[in-house]
């Protein structure tokens, strides 16, 4: 590296300046949010736009948590994207364990079933399944959102499963069945322990999928108090569209639990990300 | 051994819940959509047997026709910008100090809500307070544009903050390809006196080939999908110049109670992307595949 000429440690400058500058842009907006998050509207609109006021509004974030129904909002996206994912990982595992591990005939063709669900837009299934819910009086209820969550990520999680099942060795079930071990005990005991890593790169794929999830519950549900952040930060924002630092606020809140994570687990979630890349 | 792994029993009891799901969620109101397009139908009252008369309105209809020139039109830019992205994931699987936390900075937008993201960038692109016109009115621009009420620049202005969200995710996919790509290989091709733009073009890229495809397909298809940005953004304003299919085909069921024509849209809609990823597929296949081992 040190016989680098002049020219190439040139050509690497520049190279950084373009790598950085897009960098900035990604991050630009978000830290300009974080800031007028903090100000009240006098400072949005007389200080300079990545100026901090002399003294940091947090009461904006403790204002929009308790005047308007985020609180509210919040505690449903949090146990209807705990819920979808319990489910979607449980029922997945079912099925790739079958398919993987189980000999039957129809297999292949059961997962090509679950696989062309990915390419059919959300859009194309949205009426039919308003009026199907309305009639089983299901519109309105959390139960339409956690069906429709699980049915929409099974194909993903499925695919994102898949590999790693297909590489467990046969040798473990064949010890198992050997000591009379029944398929439950099999399946709960011995294969769902071994596949945890994938199991939460999957769950963190789900998570983020469901948490950001807009037009089922903007269809579906119309109740306030039913509402998830997405859809609830959309219709408190409508309301409030003069008070910068409110709805900087709320949209940090909507945002921090999605970035949080992500400092935490960030490797979990790009390898998972990679994976799953089928789902646009 | 044999009997205890394919009991029809256990594979029911295992696979039935969840096919039973796709099938209830995404299967059968596909059909439905399908058939729904043939009614005419406000959701309420008994719905009327019209024949293909939707989809002939469909052809006619000049404001449905916009929509459709804007989601291709979207797909197009999106697919071009892929090779933006295949540059900067070129240079970062290179060796670069730092790349691993450069694409993670990239990747933050697309874990972002489409509705947060969409309300973010009203306010930047805010005619007098946001943080655009701000700096276009620091560098001595007095006539600032209204970025999204203006119908000649909506479109461009809607474009910015899609591939803002997306860019981080496709440079990773990208990134995950080349990293993927045995060291043996681009090593031999140093020693033969190939350079690096010859190494990224003769080797890198062809290899990268099935990932391109895949990307291209999600590039398309997630154009002509999108909908909370713009619906959130505009709602296809002003004036119909930013709708798109997604947002025509709700604004006529939600909006207009025209469900048998929206469904319509819906079912033509989901012909299009299943055409299209075939179509892609079948246009860019290769014969040979490629192992490395």
């Amino acid at each position: 590296m040190a016989s680098r000429s002049l020219g190439t440690r040139a050509g690497y400058g520049l190279l950084y300046a373009v790598l950085a500058a897009a960098a900035v842009i990604q991050l630009l907006p978000l830290v300009w949010l974080l800031f007028f998050s903090l100000k009240n509207n006098q400072e949005v609109f007389n200080l300079p736009p990545l100026a901090l006021p002399a003294e940091l509004r947090w009461e904006n974030y403790a204002n929009v948590w308790n005047q308007g129904n985020i609180s509210r909002y919040f505690i449903n996206s949090v146990w209807m994207t705990v819920l979808s994912v319990l489910l979607t990982i449980l029922l997945a595992s079912f099925v790739t364990f079958a398919i993987t591990r189980m000999r039957w005939k129809l297999s292949p063709l059961v997962l090509g079933v679950f696989m062309v669900g990915l390419m059919i837009p959300v859009h194309s299934t949205l009426i039919p399944l308003f009026s199907m819910f309305q009639k089983l009086s299901l519109t309105d209820s959390p139960a339409s959102i956690v069906l429709s969550y699980t049915a929409f990520n099974l194909p993903i999680t499925i695919m994102i499963l898949l590999g790693f099942y297909q590489s467990l060795p046969h040798e473990v079930e064949e010890a198992a069945v050997m000591d009379g071990c029944s398929i439950n005990r099999l399946f709960f005991s011995v294969i769902l322990p071994m596949t945890a890593s994938v199991i939460v790169t999957a769950a963190i794929i789900n998570m983020i999928y469901n948490w950001n999830e807009f037009i089922f519950v903007n269809t579906f549900i119309s109740t306030d108090e039913l509402k998830t952040l997405t859809v609830g930060v959309q219709n408190f924002v409508g309301q409030y569209t003069t008070d910068w630092g409110a709805i900087g606020a709320t949209l940090m809140i909507s945002i921090l639990p999605i970035l949080l994570i992500f400092f935490v687990l960030s490797n979990r979630i790009v390898e998972g990300i990679a994976a799953g890349s089928v789902k646009g | 051994m044999h009997k205890v792994m394919s009991n029809p029993k256990m594979i029911a009891l295992y696979v039935l819940p969840s096919l039973l799901l796709i099938l209830g969620i995404i299967y059968v109101p596909i059909i439905l959509t399908g058939y729904y397009g043939l009614m005419q139908w406000d959701g309420v009252s008994p719905m009327t047997f019209i024949g293909l008369e939707n989809y002939k309105t469909l052809l006619q209809d000049a404001a449905f026709g916009n929509s459709m020139l804007h989601s291709f039109l979207f797909a197009v830019l999106s697919t071009l910008s892929l090779s933006v992205y295949m540059l900067i994931a070129l240079v970062l699987s290179g060796q670069i100090k730092g790349a691993n936390l450069l694409r993670k900075i990239y990747l933050i937008p697309m874990l972002l809500s489409s509705v947060a993201i969409a309300q973010l960038w009203l306010k930047i692109y805010h005619p007098s307070s946001g943080i655009l016109n701000s700096f276009l009115e620091a560098l001595g621009v007095e006539e600032t544009p209204d970025w999204l009420a203006d119908p000649d620049i909506v479109l461009t202005a809607l474009f910015v903050p899609i591939l803002w969200q997306y860019a981080g995710f496709y440079i990773l996919i990208y990134y995950a390809a080349l990293k993927n790509i045995p060291s043996s290989l681009i090593e031999a091709a140093r020693i033969d006196g190939a350079n690096s733009l010859q190494i990224a073009l003769r080797i890198k890229l062809p290899l990268a080939a099935e990932v391109i495809k895949v990307t291209v397909v999600l590039a398309v298809v997630g154009s002509l999908k999108y909908f909370d940005l713009i619906y959130v953004m505009t709602d296809g304003g002003p004036n119909g110049a930013s709708e798109v299919m997604a947002s025509y085909m709700y604004s006529k069921a939600f909006r207009s109670f025209d469900f048998g024509y929206a469904s319509a849209i819906g079912f033509f809609l989901l012909i299009v992307c299943l055409v299209m990823t075939w179509g892609i597929r079948r246009l860019t296949a290769t014969k040979d595949t490629i192992e490395y081992s």
